[in-house]
């Protein structure tokens, strides 16, 4: 059965008739043709296909395009505002965060996600004290945070630098 | 994946409505769980109502110091939440070691409490398994069961149309049903509410059915009452891997002392049952009792007494006692 919507990735909005079976996933790779976000698994389980959407990292494999209609989709690409590489770019690049780069732009968007919940506050499993009202990213807690995405190359050793660095510039980090 | 219908619903008894008219439709949260399962053959709904916008995101005071979690409260946000946080820490710990941080920040309360069991023969659809389909038999009983129950499962042989030793898979109903939640839940034949230890069921000699919920019974909060004055509470997991793992096994432990002895206990258990297990054999051979080493390994081999460990399981029974007996002494010990 298809569906009229409106999808807004990266600041651009696009009216679509989508089955609605649809994920947001698919409808982004292949109605929309922006494959900045990559599908690894389908099922939630490796992260590639993570967006901000309405600001908050999701695994866009498991949200249906039609309940996300109006609302604000985020990739990787989109965090590069005007052409400029977002600092998560920059830090990937000179931490060498990478091999053959597939999962970066979920790595990237999930990061983003990590340094807005930390600004907010929010803890993680591994943080000591929950009554604590800030949040500080240890290396222990961007590699608890960044879980949800897994790297085939295993490029964690730098990526967790690589996302220390920018928290450090945002002061979520001590 | 089958195709289907999307609505959504203008206000709850709307959708209520729509949905006891789709005998095939199913609410959805925030599909983490159930477009996974339409994927793979194992839902097929010809219907879906969309109540992640319907139903509350509030998580509210109740009179009398208890808080109301609204149905579409996001897993992040509930174990964000400050006042869970400093109130009901086993909560916020059991949703805090969940899943990811990109799951939980779509995921719902009302749909992490109605997950599917992760069996893997129960998510195959070319295997035998009378969750997914009655009567079928159940693959796991003979297969690979490492993730399976030891307490509460029906056990029959494996082609039995009742055998079922599925597992619950939520973090955070373990610790709900430790702090005695209640489910707010609107129908067709209007609100009732549901003591959380009631929700879930065992596999009976009916193991298609998880819960007690009738067919189109929404879920639009769910209560937790506020604990007796001076309650310590924990939550711990033990899974195959530090982090976005299931739980092997899994404790929720809250407990309060009195002149050094328990005065309340309340102890639930993951990952050992097709619900969430309350440990009430536990609980009621602790309470009056000094938390001594000697009285917490008691009342935690009281309860693993009626296990039945399978071939590939059995590492359960030790584990499930160790985790209530450590988390219990360490709670009391650091309390005293
Ligand atoms: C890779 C992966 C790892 C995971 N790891 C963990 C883990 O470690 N621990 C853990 O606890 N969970 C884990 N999960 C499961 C996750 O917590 C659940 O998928 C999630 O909580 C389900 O919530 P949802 O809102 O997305 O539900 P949905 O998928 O939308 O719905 C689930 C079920 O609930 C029904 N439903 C939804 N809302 C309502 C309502 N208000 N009233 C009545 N019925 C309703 C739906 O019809 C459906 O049957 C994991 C999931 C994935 C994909
Ligand atoms: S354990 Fe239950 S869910 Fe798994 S195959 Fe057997 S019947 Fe199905
Ligand atoms: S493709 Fe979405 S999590 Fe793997
Ligand atoms: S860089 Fe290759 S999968 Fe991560």
């Amino acid at each position: 059965m298809d569906i009229q919507i409106t999808l807004r990735v990266d600041g651009v909005q696009a009216p679509l008739s989508v089955d609605t079976r649809t994920t947001l996933l698919d409808a982004m790779r292949d109605r929309l043709r922006n494959t900045s976000p990559k599908k690894g698994c389908d099922h939630g389980q490796c992260g590639a296909c993570t967006v901000l959407l309405d600001g908050r990292r999701v695994n866009s494999c498991l949200v249906l395009a039609v309940t996300a209609d109006g609302a604000e989709v985020t990739t990787s690409d989109g965090l590069a505002a005007g052409g400029q590489p977002h600092a998560l770019h920059r830090s990937f690049v000179e931490y060498d965060a990478y091999q053959c780069g597939y999962c970066t732009p979920g790595q990237i968007c999930s990061a983003a996600g990590v340094l807005a919940e930390a600004a907010q506050g929010w803890p993680s499993t591994v943080t000591e004290d929950l009554t604590a009202g800030t949040a500080d990213l240890t290396d222990a807690e961007i590699r608890e945070r960044m879980a949800g995405n897994l790297c085939r190359c295993a490029a964690y050793a730098h990526i967790v630098p690589a996302v220390a660095a920018v928290a450090g510039a945002q002061g979520v980090r001590r | 994946m089958r195709e289907f219908r999307y609505e959504r619903a203008t206000d709850l008894a709307g959708a209520v409505a729509t949905l006891a008219a789709a005998p095939d439709g199913a609410y959805l949260g925030g599909g983490t769980n159930l477009v996974d399962l339409m994927k793979l053959g194992v839902a097929t709904p010809d219907v879906l109502v969309d109540v992640r916008e319907l139903t509350s995101t509030a998580v509210e005071e109740l009179p009398g110091g208890g808080l109301r979690i609204g149905a579409a409260v996001p897993n992040a946000d509930l174990g964000a939440d400050r006042r869970v946080r400093e109130r009901y820490p086993v909560l916020a710990q059991a949703l805090l070691s969940g899943a990811s941080g990109q799951l939980r920040n779509r995921a719902t309360t009302g749909g992490n409490l109605l997950q599917r069991t992760r069996c893997s023969y129960f998510t195959d659809v070319t295997k035998p398994c009378n969750k997914r389909a009655p009567g079928s038999g159940c693959g796991a009983l003979q297969g690979a069961h490492r993730n399976h129950a030891v307490l509460g499962a029906t056990i029959d042989g494996p082609d039995s149309p009742v055998t079922c030793i599925a597992t619950h898979p939520s973090d955070m109903a373990v610790a709900m049903v430790a702090l005695d939640a209640v489910v707010q839940v609107l129908g067709p034949d209007g609100e009732r509410s549901i003591p959380i230890a009631g929700l879930h069921r065992l596999p009976g000699d009916d193991p298609s059915r998880d819960t007690t919920l009738r067919h189109g019974e929404l879920i639009t909060a769910i209560d937790l009452p506020p604990l007796p004055a001076g309650t310590v509470s924990r939550y711990r997991k033990s899974r195959d891997r530090a982090s976005f793992a299931f739980a092997l096994v899994s404790v929720a432990v809250a407990v309060a002392l009195e002149d050094g002895v328990v005065a309340d206990v309340r102890l639930a258990l993951g990952g050992v049952a097709h619900k969430p297990w309350r440990a009430a054999a536990a609980e009621e051979a602790l309470r009056g009792q000094p938390p001594t080493e000697a009285a917490v390994t008691a009342a935690a081999r009281a309860e693993l007494a009626a296990a039945t460990p399978l071939p590939e399981n059995g590492f359960k029974v030790p584990l499930a006692q160790n985790l209530l007996v450590r988390t219990l002494l360490d709670l009391t010990g650091a309390s005293r």
